[in-house]
């Protein structure tokens, strides 16, 4: 009887901060079990040994920031059957897409002494913005659970099981009393991703959004309740402009703030 | 005239993207970079116009490995800033924090990027084939350090709780006790860890290195001291940019960070430790003693044994502030911002990491200075494999190209860390 190969696991990386890729080793009970069910082929944080592609299922981290780079992902995305986005940089270019809202070149000034040497892109842009995405995990960074959920979900052809619905689901679940209403604290909760299981509000402390936009998040509604919180204009704009700055319906709500 | 080149365009296990470029030509090296080419992000450009409170949290994105680092140097200089002290059980469960990181980071590296290089595997999980156990206890070892900062911190990766002035909340004691019996434990395997690491084979390959770490009268230095060398540097964190200069380098694609007037320095474990040896907790020098090293190690290859000691270290520093744990009256001290600039340097697992920002009278960040440790070491890292290359030349190339990567990883060098404040030069040609 012939033996069925493993399926081929390739994870790369863009301008990230490598903490999307780590929550993979970061599933200390779990790693060597995934091992068993895949052939890690492309893996650099971990292994030194490369398998050529094709791959089965492709883990990308990171923005496209530069001319290489927007050409290497679409070489990437030839040699994937199946291509994730895991994480905020990956899936809406990440914090430093926070560049996109000034002049990149007053930017690589104020960072390197001989800007004419500094290869960039003037936007850092997310993975699907250039090719075709299978599915985008969401987060800064990613739950690891989630990241098993996925792969599993992948691996065994159903569709993964990671809600769009808002932090505040989690929050009940949870049993966190709401931070807003109990304790008047801004919280970006009803507009985020779950995901994370609503750490920020167990420690007593609002959202910030590294999950980014829920599906249709009233974005509007929560600008005028921070507003009655006595959140200013300038803090709102911050607080929608940071790690998922970039995703559309953030940015558009932080411009109206302008 | 024979010529010969070793080439590794993505460098593996290591964080980041880097790539290394040795030519040989005569039976002499001739050229060396250590290229750093992950792309820049631009941290201290967008932090302008961020508020102070902010800064913990953007800086934390810089590296997925260190946070904690990234979390607790930017705290310190915004405290510096605006003069407020954080002490008592606040300084103490920052010090417990930095212990999860160091526990989790270090594993990481002694085990799975390390490791593999000594016993002649690709990575980790190709070892746990022949060495199931040891790979067992590295990533429990590295579990362990993680529940530290997911306790503390909210997760593991970009934690939430560290906040300018303390924490957004504080753990009960009772909270702590699961903790404290994972780390009995723990202790004991950083103890194995150490004896394991001393039976690997390490090249003879000792240089006269200046090494720079905190030192600190009472403690093993995480988040204050003064900064201290073994050839005379003895200076505040707030005097760091009088004493350190980036320079550019004809042969590299970087500029490196040097001592001014001096050159290049060494940052990190071994640094720690060689500066710092008798403030370990006595476990712990015993514990090296035994392993074979002297209180001072010029060998980088050797780091992998230095590194086991701090886990070693960190497990017991972390069960005496469990055990002497009192929940504090308040999560955070009050913060008052004001106009002024701040300084913070703390010991990321990888060395020291500065920090300066200075702000305006309503705490906006008016301008960010970030030094990562893998910057600092950079230069060292090249006149490594300047020095050491020219001993092994009779070894075969894939052989010496896999000893020259294993000199790189040496230093477990973050690149991306070092590509945020590098001053990046791509050479077209």
């Amino acid at each position: 009887m012939a033996v069925k190969k493993k399926p081929k696991l390739a994870v790369w990386k863009f301008a990230s901060c490598d903490g999307c890729q780590l929550s993979l080793l970061d599933c200390e009970d779990e790693l060597l079990a995934v091992a068993d069910k895949v052939a890690i082929a492309y893996f650099l944080e971990a292994s030194r040994a490369v398998e050529k592609g094709p791959y089965d299922i492709s883990l990308v981290e990171g923005s496209i920031t530069t001319q290489h780079d927007a050409e290497r992902i679409q070489k990437i995305r030839k040699i994937s059957k199946v291509l994730i986005t895991i994480g905020a940089c990956a899936t809406a270019g990440g914090i430093q897409s926070l560049r996109n809202f000034k002049d990149i070149k007053e930017f690589v000034s104020i960072v390197y002494a001989s800007p004419e040497y500094i290869e960039t892109l003037a936007k850092s842009t997310s993975i699907a913005s250039h090719v075709p995405v299978d599915f985008e995990l969401q987060g800064c960074p990613i739950n690891k659970r989630q990241l098993l959920e996925v792969l599993s979900a992948f691996l065994y052809g159903r569709k993964p099981n990671t809600p769009a619905y808002s932090v505040c689901i989690e929050c009940k679940r949870r049993g966190t009393v709401c931070v807003m209403v109990a304790q008047g604290i801004p919280c970006l909760g009803p507009v985020t991703h779950a995901g994370c299981n609503a750490i920020c509000p167990a420690y007593n402390r609002g959202c910030y959004s590294c999950y980014g936009p829920m599906e249709t998040p009233n974005t509007a509604s929560l600008s005028s309740w921070f507003g009655r919180l006595g959140v200013k204009e300038e803090n709102l704009v911050r607080s929608f402009r940071s790690f998922y700055g970039s995703a559309e319906p953030f940015r558009k709500e932080s411009e109206t703030h302008e | 005239m024979k010529s010969k080149t070793i080439k590794v365009d993505y460098l593996a296990r290591v964080e980041g993207e880097g790539s290394l470029y040795v030519k040989i030509k005569d039976k002499s090296v001739v050229d060396v970079k250590f290229k750093i080419f992950e792309p820049p992000r631009f941290f201290e450009a967008f932090l302008r116009g961020r508020n102070f409170s902010e800064a913990p949290d953007i800086t934390a994105r810089i590296c997925g490995i260190c946070p904690i680092a990234y979390q607790m140097s930017a705290v310190h200089a915004m405290e510096d800033a605006f003069d407020v002290t954080v002490d008592g059980q606040l300084r103490a469960l920052r010090r417990l924090i930095y212990c999860g990181e160091w526990i989790e980071s270090h594993a990481l590296h002694v085990y799975m990027l390390h490791a593999p290089d000594f016993l002649g595997y690709a990575d980790a999980i190709r070892m746990a084939k022949d060495h199931p156990a040891i790979v067992q206890r590295g990533l429990q070892l590295k579990k362990t350090g993680n529940d530290i900062v997911a306790l503390l911190g909210g997760r593991e990766i970009h934690p939430i709780n560290v906040r300018v002035g303390g924490f957004y909340k504080v753990p009960a004691k009772r909270d702590l006790a699961p903790l404290a019996e994972r780390l009995k434990w723990a202790r004991d395997a950083a103890l194995e860890t150490v004896r394991w690491t001393a039976t690997l084979n390490f090249p003879d390959f000792e240089q006269d290195y200046e090494f720079v770490a905190l030192h600190h009268p009472d403690e093993y230095p995480f988040n204050e001291g003064r900064l201290v060398s073994n050839k005379g540097l003895d200076i505040s964190v707030r005097d760091y940019d009088d004493s350190f200069t980036e320079e550019h380098v004809q042969h590299s694609n970087a500029l490196h960070s040097v001592i001014k007037g001096r050159g290049a320095f060494f940052v990190g474990p071994l640094a720690r430790y060689n500066l710092n040896f008798n403030r370990l907790s006595l476990l712990a020098q015993e514990a090296a003693r035994s392993a074979g090293l002297s209180p001072v190690c010029y060998n980088p290859f050797q780091s992998i044994i230095v590194r086991s000691v701090e886990i070693l270290y960190a497990c017991n520093e972390a069960l005496r502030i469990i055990d002497q744990y009192e929940k504090p009256d308040s999560p955070s001290v009050q913060v008052q911002p004001r106009t002024g600039t701040g300084y913070g340097c703390t010991e990321a697992p990888r060395g020291i990491l500065y920090h300066r920002y200075s702000m305006d009278d309503t705490g906006v960040i008016l301008d960010a200075q970030i030094v990562p440790p893998t910057s600092q070491n950079q230069k060292t890292i090249e006149n490594d494999l300047w020095q050491f290359i020219p001993k092994h030349l009779d070894l075969p190339q894939e052989m010496l190209t896999l000893q020259c990567e294993q000199a790189i990883r040496n230093y477990d060098p973050c690149i991306s860390c070092a590509t945020h404040f590098l001053k990046l030069r791509v050479d077209r040609e």
